[in-house]
C-alpha cells in the first residue's frame, strides 16, 4: 500500500488524532541564546528561530515529539514551520535550510517508527511547510497596490528547496499550513507537485487555511468554499483549518468545509483565544468537549491542536473522540467550480 | 446594462476588460490609466459579469506586463476579485504569467491543437498544476475546425486526450469557434448552424465539459449597426444556449430580449443564423439600414381622478394599484414638502393605511394589494435619491424583517407575497431572495439589526435547513424571532423540529394574511410576551399531544410488503407504441393555456373557492374576476409574444419488478430518441445515438407501513409492475424557459405584481403541460388508450387510466430520486431543467414523475415509515444510513 493508502484506510477506522503546538511547548524549556545558537557562529541572534533547534538542541523538539506520541498522536508534524529561505534570512541561516528541514523529518521519522515498533499502529510524519511571512495577494504599500514583495516562482523554489530537504529526510506528506494567502498555497502546491514529478513518486499533500476573520476568510479574502475549489487540484489528502480562534469559533466553518469536501478533514485549532497577556487559558477538557462535538457530528477525520494545545489538551482530544465513527466522504456530484474571492459553481 | 439572456446554466462572461473587444479599454491601458481601466472591471461586475475576462492582446502592448499589472490591481479590489477571472491571450506565455497572480480558481482562455498533441498536452498540463479550467479552441495543426463534423472531430480528440492526463472533464470548456454569418460569402451562410449543431454533438460526445463561445464575430458584417447586432445575438442565443452553449464571451448591454426585437427584424436575423434559404442575407441587408437608431414611446390618456389633488390621486392610485402616473404624482407632492421623507410618511402611508385597512377588514385582496404594493415600491423609489442626498436616515417603520428561502430551495412565490404585504403594513423587509445559507441570513440580521427572521421553503429538505437555521441562531446567541411559512411547513414540524432546536420565539405562519398580525404582534411592546408564551405553550402542547398519542402503528416491512397490493397483472398495458424518449423542444403555449387547472391558482393569491364557482363568489368575487382578467391577458402576451418556452421530455422503457424495487432497461429503448413534437427546424434536431447506459437502473420505491384493517394493502408503486416484465415512464416538462428577463424586467420596474402573476402563470403552464403530455403518451407514444376522449374539465379532474406520481410527493416521498429519473431522461440536457442540491427543480416552473399504466393504479401516501425499512432502503440506494435519514426524515417518526 502507498502511504496515501494506508493513511485514508486507517482515517476509515477511527478519528485520528495530530500533534499540537511546538512554539508555545518550547517557551517552557526557557532555552538561552546559547542554547539556540550552539556552535553554528551565525551572523544574527537565533534566540527564537524554533527551527534551527534541530541542528543545535535536538533533544528539545525530540521531548515535544515523543509527549504528543505518549498523548495518542498519530501524526507528527515537523518542527520547520519558518525553516525556508525567507524566515531563515532573518536569522541569517538560510544556508541552513536544506539540513534543518532533513534533520526535523529524521527526527520525526525516528519517533514515528519507534513508537509503531512498539505497538503496530502507523504513525505518519507530516512535513510542516508555513506561509512565510510575504504574501502574493497583497500589497505591502498601501499607496501601491499593485507592488508585490515577491513573484510566484520565487516563492515555488523557496517551498521547493523545504519540501525536497523534508521529503530527503523521510516524511510521508507534506502539509502547507496556517495558509493566510491562497496564491502563496498555490505556489506551495506548484512546488509539491513538481517534487512529486521529479521523484516519480506520489506526494500527498495536507492543507490547513487560517481564518482571520469570523464570517470565515483568511487574509487574502477567500471564504473557505472558495479556498477549496483553489486547491482542490492539489487532490489533498487532508484539508481543513488550523490556528485561527479557537474551536468554538471555527465550528461554522468546519461544517461548511465538511459538506463539501471529497478528501479528509483536519482542523487543529488554537487552545481557546489568548488572554490579555497572551497566554492561552483554556483547559485541555474544553477543548476536548468543543471538538469533540465535530466528531459526534461527524464533520472530521483528523484533530489536533495549534498554539497553546500541549500534550495534556492532546491526550484529552484522542480520549474524547476515542471510539467515535469518523466522517464519510461526501461524493458531491460533478460540476465546475471556479472561485474568485467567493465560491462560483457551474451548473453541470 | 443588466443580464438580458440568461437562464438558470448560461454563465456571462464581463468582456469590456479585454482590449481586442473594448475601445475605450484598450484606450485606457495604452495610456497606462490602470485605475480608470479597474474602474471598468468594477462596472462589469456591477452589472452582473459572473466572470470577469482579461485580454491584452495588442501589438503595441507589452502584453505581459499590463496582464500581470492589472490582475494585481484588481486582485486588490475585494468587490472585484470575488468573481472568478478569466485569463485570455493567444500567447501561451501572457497566459502563465497571468495564472501567477491569480488567487481563486480562474478560466484559461485559450489552448490548442494548433501547434500539435504534445504542447497542447503540456499546457493542459500546467493548467492543472495552476488549479484553473480551461477553454479548448476548435483548432489543430490544419486550422480552425468551420464544418460541425470538424467541430466535433477536434473537441473530441482534445477530450479523449485530456481524460488521459486525469484533467477534470468538468473543467473542460470547448469553443467551437463562433464564425461571421451573412458575409456575402456562400460557404459562411451555414457557420451558425454548424455551430449549433456542434453544440449539440459535443455535448453528448464529452460528458460534463461546457461550450463558450465569442459573440461579437457573429455579426462582424454589420459593424456599426448595434440594434442589428444585437438583434442577431439574441436570436443566436436563442438557439444556440438550447443546443448546449453553457457561456460566452458577451457584451451584456450588446443583447436584446429575444420577445423584444421587432419581429420582422427578428424573422430576418432567424432566416440568416439557420441558413433558411439563399435570400437570407439579402434581406438582413436589405432591411438593416432602416433599423439603425428606433425607439418608440407610448403615451396614455388621463383618467377623471387625475383632476383630483395630488395626495388623493396617490392614495386613489395606491388602492386601485394603478401605477401610470405615480412617479410625476410623487414628485409633484415632493415640491410641496419641506423633506422628501415627508411625502412617505405622509401621504403615501395614509394612503397604504387604507389599503392595511381594507385588506384587515376582507374588503381588499391579495392581489390588489400586491398591486398598490407596487405603486408604493415606484413611489418610494423615486423618492430615495433625494432622501439619501438629503443623507436623512430613512425612517424605521414598524420593524425590521429578514425574510429568505432556505438553501438548495429556489421557490419564492409565497414569500415575495408575504413580504409585499408586510411592506404594506409598514415593515421594513430585506428580501435575501432564494438559496440563501444560513451564515447569510444570520450575517444580515446582524447587520441590519432585524427584528425577526422570516424563513421559507416549498421542498421537504428545506424543513431540515430551516432547522438548520434555527440551530445557528441559537449558536449565535440570538434571541429574535423567527417565523416559519412555505407549502411544506407546518405547526406539527415547527413544533416538533424547529422550536426546539431555537431559544427564542419560533412562529408558524400558516399563509400571507396571518403574517402582519404576527409580525405586529412580536414588535408590540404589550402583547408581545403574551403571545410568546402562548404560542409555546401551544408548541409544547402539539409535542407531548405526539408523544402520547401512540401514533398509528407501524408493521414490520416483511409484514407489510406480504400485504402488498396484488395488482391482477391479467390487466397490465401492452407494450408501447414508440418506446424510448421523445423530446419536445417548443410544445405550443396556446395548447397548454385549454388546460391550466384555475383552482390552485386562485389559492396561490389566498382566494379561496373553486373555478368558476369563485369568479361570481359573494365575498372574493369581484377580486378574482379582476385577478383573471389580468391573468387572462398576461396569458395573451405570454403566448403572442413568446415570453415562456415549454420544453419537455418522456421516456417509456422495459423493466420488471423486483421487491420494492423497479429494474428499468435503458439502453436499446434510448437509440429512438426521436424529435416528435418539435416545432424546432428539425434539421438542428437529430436523434442522437451516442449515449449509453448501464444495462438497467434500480429504482426503489417505498411502501407504506401503517398497520392497515383488513382486505386494506400496504401500498408500494412497484406493486402497479409485473416482476414477469412490463413498461414503466418518465417525464419532465417545463414551461419556465425565457421567464427569467420579464422577471428581471418587472422587478427592475417594482412591479411585484406582474412578478408573481408570471410565476403563478408559468407554474400552471407547466402542470398544464404535464397533464397534455400524459394525454399524449396514453394515447399516442405508448397508446394504451388509443380511444380516450375526455373533455379538459374530465382530464384536469384526472379520470383516466394510469398515474403520475412525482418523487418529493406522497407516493413516492424522496426527492433524491429525481437525479435517477433525470439521468434517465437525459432531462437537463432535453429540456434544460436542473436540480439544485436539495433536489428543487431549476426553472421553478417544472414538473417531473413516473408514469405507470396499469389500469389499478393509484395515488397514495407513503406516510410514516420504520426504521427497518429506512435501513433497508440506504443499502437499496446504496447510502449510508445518515444520508438516508435526511432524505426520508419528514416521513420518519
Amino acid at each position: 500500500m502507498t502511504t496515501r493508502q494506508t493513511f485514508l484506510a486507517e482515517a476509515a477506522k477511527r478519528i485520528l488524532i495530530t500533534d499540537g503546538a511546538f512554539g508555545t511547548e518550547i517557551q517552557n524549556w526557557k532555552l538561552s541564546e546559547a542554547d539556540y545558537a550552539g556552535d553554528l557562529g551565525l551572523a544574527k541572534d537565533q534566540k527564537g528561530n524554533n527551527d534551527i533547534l534541530a541542528l543545535t538542541k535536538p533533544e528539545v523538539p525530540e521531548a515535544i515529539h515523543r509527549a504528543y506520541f505518549e498523548a495518542g498522536a498519530d501524526i507528527a508534524e515537523t518542527n520547520t514551520f519558518s525553516a525556508n529561505r525567507i524566515s531563515q534570512a532573518d536569522y541569517a541561516a538560510e544556508h541552513l535550510v536544506r539540513e534543518i528541514n532533513v534533520e526535523s523529518a529524521k527526527l520525526a521519522r525516528r519517533l514515528a517508527d519507534e513508537f509503531q515498533a512498539k505497538d503496530g499502529r502507523p504513525r505518519f510524519v507530516a512535513g510542516a511547510v508555513g506561509p512565510t511571512n510575504k504574501t502574493l495577494s497583497l500589497s505591502p504599500d498601501v499607496n501601491d497596490p499593485g507592488f508585490r514583495e515577491i513573484d510566484f516562482d520565487y516563492l515555488k523554489d523557496v517551498y521547493r528547496e523545504q519540501v525536497d530537504a523534508l521529503l530527503e529526510g523521510g516524511a510521508d506528506f507534506i502539509l502547507i499550513e496556517t495558509v493566510f494567502d491562497t496564491l502563496n498555497a498555490k505556489a506551495g502546491i506548484m512546488a509539491v507537485l513538481e517534487a512529486a514529478e521529479a521523484l516519480g513518486r506520489d506526494v500527498p499533500i495536507m492543507l490547513s487555511m487560517t481564518l482571520t476573520d469570523l464570517s470565515g476568510r483568511n487574509l487574502s479574502g477567500h471564504t473557505v468554499e472558495a479556498f477549496w475549489h483553489a486547491v482542490r487540484h492539489a487532490k489533498p489528502v487532508t484539508i481543513g483549518l488550523n490556528c485561527s480562534f479557537g474551536a468554538e469559533q471555527l465550528r461554522p466553518h468546519v461544517r461548511t468545509l465538511s459538506g463539501i469536501c471529497d478528501t479528509l478533514i483536519m482542523v487543529y485549532p488554537n487552545a481557546g483565544l489568548p488572554n490579555e497577556l497572551g497566554e492561552y487559558d483554556e483547559q485541555p477538557s474544553t477543548t476536548a468537549g468543543l471538538v469533540r462535538e465535530w466528531a459526534a457530528n461527524a464533520q472530521v477525520n483528523v484533530l489536533g491542536g495549534c498554539c497553546g494545545s500541549t500534550p495534556a489538551h492532546i491526550a484529552a482530544i484522542a480520549k474524547a473522540v476515542g471510539g467515535l465513527t469518523p466522517r464519510a466522504l461526501p461524493v458531491p456530484p460533478v460540476v465546475t467550480r471556479l472561485a474568485g474571492l467567493e465560491p462560483m459553481t457551474m451548473a453541470a | 446594462m443588466t443580464a438580458t439572456i440568461s437562464t438558470a446554466q448560461f454563465v456571462n462572461i464581463g468582456e469590456r476588460t479585454n482590449v481586442t473587444g473594448s475601445a475605450r479599454f484598450k484606450k485606457l491601458i495604452m495610456a497606462g490609466d490602470y485605475p480608470a481601466a479597474v474602474e471598468v472591471a468594477r462596472q462589469q461586475v456591477e452589472s452582473g459579469a459572473q466572470v470577469l475576462d482579461v485580454n491584452m492582446d495588442e501589438g503595441l502592448l507589452d502584453a505581459e506586463y499590463a496582464m500581470t499589472t492589472f490582475l494585481k490591481l484588481i486582485a486588490a479590489e475585494p468587490d472585484i476579485a470575488r468573481i472568478p477571472f478569466m485569463v485570455d491571450s493567444s500567447k501561451w506565455s501572457v497566459i502563465e504569467a497571468g495564472l501567477k497572480c491569480v488567487s481563486g480558481k480562474p478560466i484559461v482562455n485559450s489552448i490548442s491543437m494548433k501547434e500539435g498533441e504534445d504542447q497542447f498536452l503540456a499546457q493542459a498540463r500546467k493548467v492543472m498544476n495552476y488549479g484553473a479550467a480551461v477553454v479548448v479552441m476548435a483548432f489543430d495543426t490544419v486550422g480552425q475546425a468551420d464544418t460541425r463534423a470538424r467541430k466535433l472531430e477536434i473537441c473530441g480528440r482534445a477530450y479523449d486526450l485530456l481524460m488521459g492526463i486525469g484533467f477534470p472533464p468538468e473543467d473542460i470548456i470547448f469553443d467551437p469557434n463562433i464564425f461571421a454569418v451573412a458575409t456575402g460569402i456562400e460557404e459562411h451562410n451555414n457557420y451558425a448552424v454548424d455551430f449549433i449543431e456542434a453544440c449539440r454533438d459535443i455535448k453528448a460526445r464529452c460528458p460534463h465539459a461546457h461550450i463558450s463561445g465569442g459573440l461579437s464575430n457573429l455579426s462582424f458584417s454589420f459593424r456599426g449597426n448595434e440594434p442589428v447586432r444585437r438583434a442577431m445575438h439574441s436570436v443566436f442565443l436563442y438557439y444556440a444556449i438550447p443546443a448546449g452553449l453553457d457561456m460566452a464571451i458577451v457584451n451584456a448591454g450588446q443583447l436584446d430580449i429575444y420577445d423584444a426585437i421587432d419581429p420582422k427584424l427578428r424573422q430576418a436575423c432567424e432566416d440568416v443564423i439557420l441558413n433558411s434559404d439563399e435570400g437570407a442575407t439579402e434581406r438582413l441587408i436589405a432591411m438593416a439600414e432602416s433599423f439603425k437608431g428606433t425607439d418608440a414611446v407610448a403615451e396614455k390618456a388621463a383618467a377623471e381622478w387625475r383632476s383630483l389633488d395630488v395626495g388623493k390621486r396617490l392614495e386613489y392610485a395606491l388602492v386601485k394599484g394603478i401605477d401610470a402616473h405615480v412617479v410625476e404624482d410623487t414628485e409633484e407632492c415632493r415640491q410641496l414638502f419641506a423633506r422628501p421623507i415627508e411625502v412617505i410618511e405622509g401621504p403615501l402611508m395614509d394612503g397604504m393605511n387604507v389599503v392595511g385597512d381594507l385588506f384587515g377588514s376582507g374588503k381588499m385582496f391579495l392581489p390588489q394589494v400586491v398591486k398598490s404594493a407596487r405603486v408604493m415600491k415606484k413611489a418610494v423609489a423615486h423618492l430615495l435619491p433625494f432622501i439619501e442626498a438629503a443623507k436623512e436616515p430613512g425612517a424605521r417603520g414598524k420593524g425590521k424583517i429578514i425574510m429568505a428561502t432556505v438553501k438548495g430551495d429556489v421557490h419564492d412565490i409565497g414569500k415575495n407575497i408575504v413580504g409585499v404585504v408586510l411592506q404594506c403594513n409598514g415593515f421594513d423587509v430585506v428580501d435575501m431572495g432564494v438559496m440563501v445559507p444560513w451564515s447569510d441570513i444570520l450575517k444580515s440580521a446582524k447587520e441590519n439589526d432585524a427584528d425577526m427572521i422570516g424563513l421559507s421553503g416549498l421542498i421537504t429538505p428545506s424543513l431540515d435547513e430551516m432547522v438548520t437555521v434555527a440551530e445557528e441562531m441559537k449558536r449565535a446567541g440570538m434571541t429574535m424571532p423567527l417565523l416559519i411559512g412555505g407549502a411544506t411547513t407546518s405547526k406539527v414540524h415547527t413544533a416538533l423540529r424547529i422550536a426546539p432546536a431555537y431559544d427564542g420565539p419560533v412562529v408558524h405562519v400558516l399563509d400571507a394574511s396571518r403574517a402582519v398580525g404576527v409580525a405586529s404582534t412580536l414588535v408590540s411592546d404589550t402583547i408581545r410576551d403574551d403571545f410568546v408564551q402562548k404560542t409555546a405553550d401551544e408548541y409544547e402542547a402539539v409535542r407531548i399531544a405526539r408523544a402520547n398519542k401512540g401514533q398509528s402503528e407501524l408493521i414490520p416491512i416483511e409484514a407489510a410488503r406480504a400485504n402488498a397490493f396484488p395488482a391482477d397483472m391479467a390487466l397490465k398495458p401492452d407494450a408501447p407504441k414508440q418506446p424510448g424518449v421523445h423530446v419536445f423542444e417548443d410544445w405550443d403555449l396556446a395548447d397548454l393555456r385549454e388546460l391550466i387547472d384555475w383552482t390552485p391558482f386562485f389559492r396561490a393569491w389566498e382566494l379561496a373557492g373553486n373555478y368558476p364557482a369563485i369568479l361570481t363568489d359573494a365575498v372574493v368575487g369581484e377580486s378574482a374576476t379582476s385577478l383573471f382578467a389580468d391573468a387572462q391577458k398576461m396569458l395573451d402576451q405570454i403566448i403572442a409574444e413568446k415570453w415562456l418556452t415549454a420544453k419537455g421530455v418522456a421516456g417509456l422503457w422495459p423493466c420488471h419488478r423486483d421487491g420494492d424495487d423497479v429494474y428499468i432497461y435503458t439502453s436499446h429503448a434510448d437509440a429512438q430518441r426521436s424529435p416528435d413534437g418539435a416545432s424546432f427546424p428539425a434539421d438542428l434536431h437529430t436523434p442522437n445515438l451516442d449515449r449509453t447506459h448501464e444495462a438497467s437502473v434500480r429504482m426503489p420505491f417505498l411502501r407504506q407501513q401503517i398497520a392497515k384493517r383488513e382486505g386494506r394493502a400496504n401500498m408500494c408503486l412497484a406493486d402497479f409492475i409485473d416482476p414477469a416484465g412490463d413498461w414503466i415512464g418518465g417525464f419532465a416538462v417545463t414551461a419556465g424557459h425565457g421567464i427569467d428577463a420579464h422577471l428581471a424586467r418587472f422587478k427592475a420596474d417594482n412591479d411585484d405584481y406582474s412578478d408573481i402573476l408570471l410565476k403563478a402563470l408559468a407554474d400552471r403552464l407547466a402542470e398544464a403541460f404535464a397533464e397534455r403530455l400524459h394525454q399524449y403518451v396514453r394515447t399516442t407514444l405508448w397508446g394504451y388508450a388509443e380511444g380516450e376522449q375526455l373533455t379538459n374539465e374530465a382530464l384536469i379532474r384526472e379520470q383516466y387510466r394510469g398515474i403520475r406520481p412525482a418523487p418529493g410527493y406522497p407516493a413516492c416521498p424522496d426527492h433524491s430520486e429525481k437525479p435517477m429519473l433525470f439521468e434517465l431522461l437525459g432531462a437537463t440536457d432535453a429540456t434544460g431543467i436542473t436540480l439544485t442540491e436539495s433536489f428543487a427543480m431549476l426553472p421553478t416552473a417544472a414538473v417531473s414523475g413516473f408514469y405507470f399504466g396499469h389500469p389499478q393504479a393509484e395515488y397514495f401516501g407513503v406516510a410514516r415509515v420504520g426504521p427497518d425499512q429506512l435501513e433497508e432502503y440506504a443499502t437499496r440506494r446504496g447510502v449510508d444510513l445518515a444520508t438516508a435519514t435526511r432524505w426520508l426524515r419528514p416521513n420518519l417518526d
